[in-house]
């Protein structure tokens, strides 16, 4: 018995550990004295790096912050047309990539693009007589990433303006505040624990965005560690960058840690009542309506129509056998990916279920950080360990048999794979914790107390009990390494492509009518959980869950599989 | 035939011991009670029953087999014991039909039916079979996993605080119900509970736990009368004590004059004791020889309950019909008229 729990005990750290290695080897890096590699790193492209990353999060943070809010505000406390409908299409550019929305309007707004054109035809200027913004540059990225990374802004917000009980608003008004000033002296201040928590949401993923600074030139640290490592060779550079990077990032995890646990403070009364929303009229409500419609046209319908023309035009000779082989290969790598992640999983989730450990939890907690770490981060870190085990196998082949195995690890599928599984075990670990705890103990001892084992427990209550669950967890993987550019473009096996990775090839190449294709499947595979998530915000008003009445809370227990909690979710969708 | 014997038993996490050498005896067909407040290690003792938790010292024993001893515990799904759980923990995703058949997998289709029925019946929730778990009531899921838990014709039943969550008019009606229920079906059961009224309307003995130890196991008539230990004595019903000085191994004196009554053993002349007062054993009458104030008064509907103070200022309960009505600061007269006199000593 002892024997048997420390063995498992064993296993469930080290399955753990071996996840969290990448993340380990990078932060190493940061212990390690390299004067000289920053020495020269600060001569040449340190403060570039620095100062493009500084201005993007800033310009990102305003971005996402402008256009998020008033549209949580607004689709929370009044009534005007459409809004029903932009509740929930809000939420579409979350399945847009950075980097395809990019690709789009280079398209569009590029010299020979429609824009430009219409512009010249209508007025019969020719090259270089008129001035036209660039989208290329560094506010072009701000912009692209804004688009389509406000709705963590928008759904958080959202979400706390609805929890907020609307007492508080009122005794604002009782004390004199008109609608303005209670909302800047209340209703904002109250969900700024939710705000800050969506901003720097997005703000990682600014951070962690590769595809759209590298088409757009602007040099971060992202492009910096894949130019450092693969143009350079200079791997020790390279890791420094990495280390600095995951830095940056662990500032926003714990910001984010610390607003999330102020927020439980946030909630003033328990006491909820049905929001009574304001209709808003001629003016006010066109002006809504634009707010609303205005981000979403942007960051979603505009770019999905450019997409489907592309798609169009191209479909004759673009639906060829190549696609179809990078179709099934993305397939294969995101369904192998979203198997074992799953996997992984249910065996750290049981585990932790089981017996709590604080060590299993720790080093649990530690893999399932790679949701927040770059792309590009984690690929250095899978590189360095992998490389050094390669380099040793084959040294020691070499002195005993005389012969090279070249690379086992290196440049395999396995090698993608890992870095999926650490880079999104914490969206299937998360998921299937969240439907764990949905299962009262007191049911597993109930089964028991009826003559089932520990596997019949397993088989006749987990399992059916968890199947909504677990398919969550699997489509919420599958579709973000679907998504997923930088790791499978360093890391993929050789002349393996994917359609993130053609996409990004062909725009490369500015074969941008072809990139449409991939970039649309890309897409409409991203609206899958913003549906889920979709079908889920309307269930979530505050207060509806409170209600004491047994029954309601029977039937919810019995739906809650299938449900997903929006702001635990948000972070998972990208 | 089914008897459960507890010997010695003690259960510990770690380093800490949460259940000492409790030993008891349910007989066949007996409903048990282990009462106390909460933290005192009730459902712990009652998840071992189960096999949910491992004893450290001593045996559990189910007739002549051993279920539990140090090192050595059946599993849960081997003991045949049922269990009622506190928040039922009725399987959501089955209907009722298949919650109350999930134990008897080893019984023919039509058996299954006919036992589903008869304890549909037994429970007052006939035709409920298609419906599913969230449909139903509180009450109503209590009396199904009631109905689960008994559909395995099981040894013995454990209930772990089975009403707790329901309203207090409604529990001692459901106790009364189970009660029934229990007894139709000759199942020998233990009951946990915080609810001395519980305790009392469903079981045939009761023990009564504080600390991880029992401190009796007694009916619940004797808990109340002839309470072996002070911890007992406040627990169980209201009262008040008197100190009293000991004269002999029978007589103590007090305020109130000299008590007869057994003194504890250890309990040497001279040294001070306690003598157990229920509120019922004073009588309020005008023509009674003692004299006291009425400090507080409390109105229960059919009775009054007066808090005494007696000169010494010293308190004592009594219970009076309700129509028999003193204002508070009023001089009332009492006399002792005591059935059963409990001496406890002070240490």
């Amino acid at each position: 018995m002892e024997i048997k729990s420390a063995l498992w005990r064993a296993v469930l750290i080290g399955m753990a550990l071996f996840t969290a290695l990448p993340i380990l080897a990078v932060f190493g890096y940061v212990f390690v004295p390299a004067p000289a590699v920053w020495q020269h790193l600060i001569q040449t492209v340190l403060p570039d790096y620095l100062l493009n990353t500084a201005l993007l999060t800033l310009g990102v943070g305003v971005g996402v912050l402008l256009l998020g809010l008033p549209a949580a505000w607004l689709n929370s406390m009044c009534r005007f047309p459409g809004q029903q409908l932009f509740e929930w299409a809000l939420l579409l550019p979350l399945a847009m990539p950075a980097y395809i929305i990019a690709y789009t309007y280079t398209g569009m707004l590029d010299f020979s693009g429609p824009v430009q054109s219409l512009l010249r035809d209508a007025t019969g200027w020719g090259y270089g007589d008129y001035y036209f913004p660039n989208i290329r540059s560094l506010g072009g990225a701000i912009l692209m990433l804004a688009l389509v990374l406000f709705p963590y802004v928008y759904l958080l917000a959202r979400a706390a303006f609805l929890e907020q009980s609307v007492c508080v608003l009122e005794v604002s008004r009782t004390l004199g505040c008109n609608p303005w000033q209670s909302f800047f002296q209340v209703a904002l201040p109250l969900a700024r624990p939710a705000i800050i928590t969506g901003l720097s949401l997005a703000l990682m993923e600014t951070l962690a965005d590769f595809g759209t600074v590298q088409y757009f030139g602007v040099t971060t640290f992202t492009t910096g560690i894949f130019r450092t490592w693969f143009g350079l060779g200079d791997h020790a550079a390279a890791s420094q960058l990495a280390a600095l990077l995951l830095g940056f990032v662990f500032m926003l995890i714990l910001l984010e840690r610390w607003s999330r646990r102020r927020a439980r403070y946030h909630h003033t009364s328990s006491r909820y009542s049905r929001l009574p929303r304001h209709q808003l009229h001629g003016g006010q409500a066109l002006a809504a309506v634009l707010v609303c419609a205005l981000p979403l046209l942007l960051g979603f319908v505009i770019p999905v129509g450019q997409l489907l023309y592309w798609s169009l035009t191209t479909a004759a000779e673009g639906l060829n056998p190549a696609f179809f082989k990078l179709v099934s290969h993305s397939l294969l790598l995101a369904g192998l990916a979203a198997l074992s992640a799953l996997l992984l999983a249910l065996v750290l989730g049981y585990g932790k279920r089981v017996r709590n450990d604080p060590l299993v939890n720790l080093t649990a907690r530690i893999a399932a950080m790679g949701y927040a770490i770059p792309g590009t981060v984690i690929a250095v870190g899978v590189l360095i360990p992998f490389a050094w085990t390669d380099t040793q196998l084959n040294l020691l082949t070499r002195a005993w048999f005389d012969t090279r195995i070249g690379l086992l690890l290196s440049g395999t599928l396995f090698t993608v794979l890992f870095a999926y599984n650490v880079r999104f075990l914490a969206v299937s670990l998360q998921t299937v914790e969240a439907g764990l705890g949905k299962i009262k103990p007191t049911v597993d001892n109930a089964g028991r107390s009826l003559g089932l084992n520990a596997l019949g427990v397993l088989y006749r209550l987990h399992l059916p009990l968890m199947k909504g669950t677990l398919l969550t967890a699997l489509l919420l993987v599958f579709v973000d390494v679907l998504k997923e550019l930088p790791a499978t473009l360093i890391l993929r096996p050789f002349n393996f492509n994917t359609l993130a990775v053609r996409t990004y090839e062909l725009a490369s190449d500015e074969r941008l009518a072809d990139a449409g294709l991939p970039a649309l499947m890309i897409v409409a595979a991203g609206i899958v959980p913003v549906i889920l998530l979709s079908r889920s915000i309307g269930k979530s008003r505050a207060g509806a869950h409170r209600k004491p009445v047994r029954q309601k809370e029977a039937r919810e227990t019995r739906k809650a599989n299938e449900q997903i909690n929006p702001a635990e979710y948000s972070h998972r969708l990208r | 035939m089914s008897k459960l014997t507890l010997q010695n038993t003690h259960i510990a996490y770690g380093d800490m011991t949460v259940v000492h050498a409790v030993s008891l005896t349910v007989e066949d067909g007996k409903i048990g009670c282990l009462l106390g407040p909460s933290g005192c290690g009730k459902t712990t003792l009652l998840r071992a029953i189960a096999g949910f938790e491992a004893v450290t010292q001593g045996t559990m024993a189910l007739n002549d087999q051993i279920i539990s001893a140090p090192g050595t515990s059946l599993p849960p799904e081997k003991r045949n014991i049922g269990m009622v759980f506190q928040d039922y923990a009725l399987f959501p995703h089955l209907s009722i039909a298949d919650n109350i058949t999930f134990g008897m997998r080893r019984q023919s289709g039509r058996d299954r039916t006919q036992r589903v029925r008869e304890l549909l019946a037994l429970v007052n929730l006939s035709g409920y079979e298609n419906r599913y778990p969230h449909e139903l009531s509180g009450g109503q899921q209590q009396r199904i996993a009631l109905a689960r838990a008994l559909a395995p014709r099981p040894r013995l039943l454990l209930l772990d605080e089975p009403f707790g969550s329901q309203d207090v008019e409604l529990r001692a009606m459901l106790a009364r119900e189970v009660r029934d229920i229990l007894q139709q079906e000759g199942m020998t059961a233990i009951l946990v509970t915080h609810d001395q009224q519980e305790a009392f309307a469903m079981a045939d003995e009761i023990g009564v736990l504080q600390d991880g130890r029992l401190q009796q196991w007694d009916t619940g008539y004797n808990l109340y009368h002839k309470p072996q230990n002070r911890f007992v004595a406040s627990f169980i019903g209201q009262g008040s004590l008197l100190a009293g000085t000991v004269i002999n191994q029978d007589t103590v004196s007090t305020l109130l004059g000299p008590v007869r009554g057994q003194v504890p053993a250890h309990c040497r002349p001279e040294s001070v004791v306690d003598v157990l007062i229920r509120p019922d054993d004073l009588k309020l009458l005008d023509s009674a020889p003692r004299k006291a104030n009425v400090a507080e008064r409390v109105f229960r509907g059919a009775e009054y309950l007066y808090t005494l103070a007696m000169a010494d200022n010293s308190r004592l309960l009594a219970l009076t019909p309700s129509h028999q009505r003193h204002e508070v600061g009023e001089t009332v007269y009492f006399e002792l008229d005591m059935q059963h006199r409990v001496i406890l000593s002070r240490d």
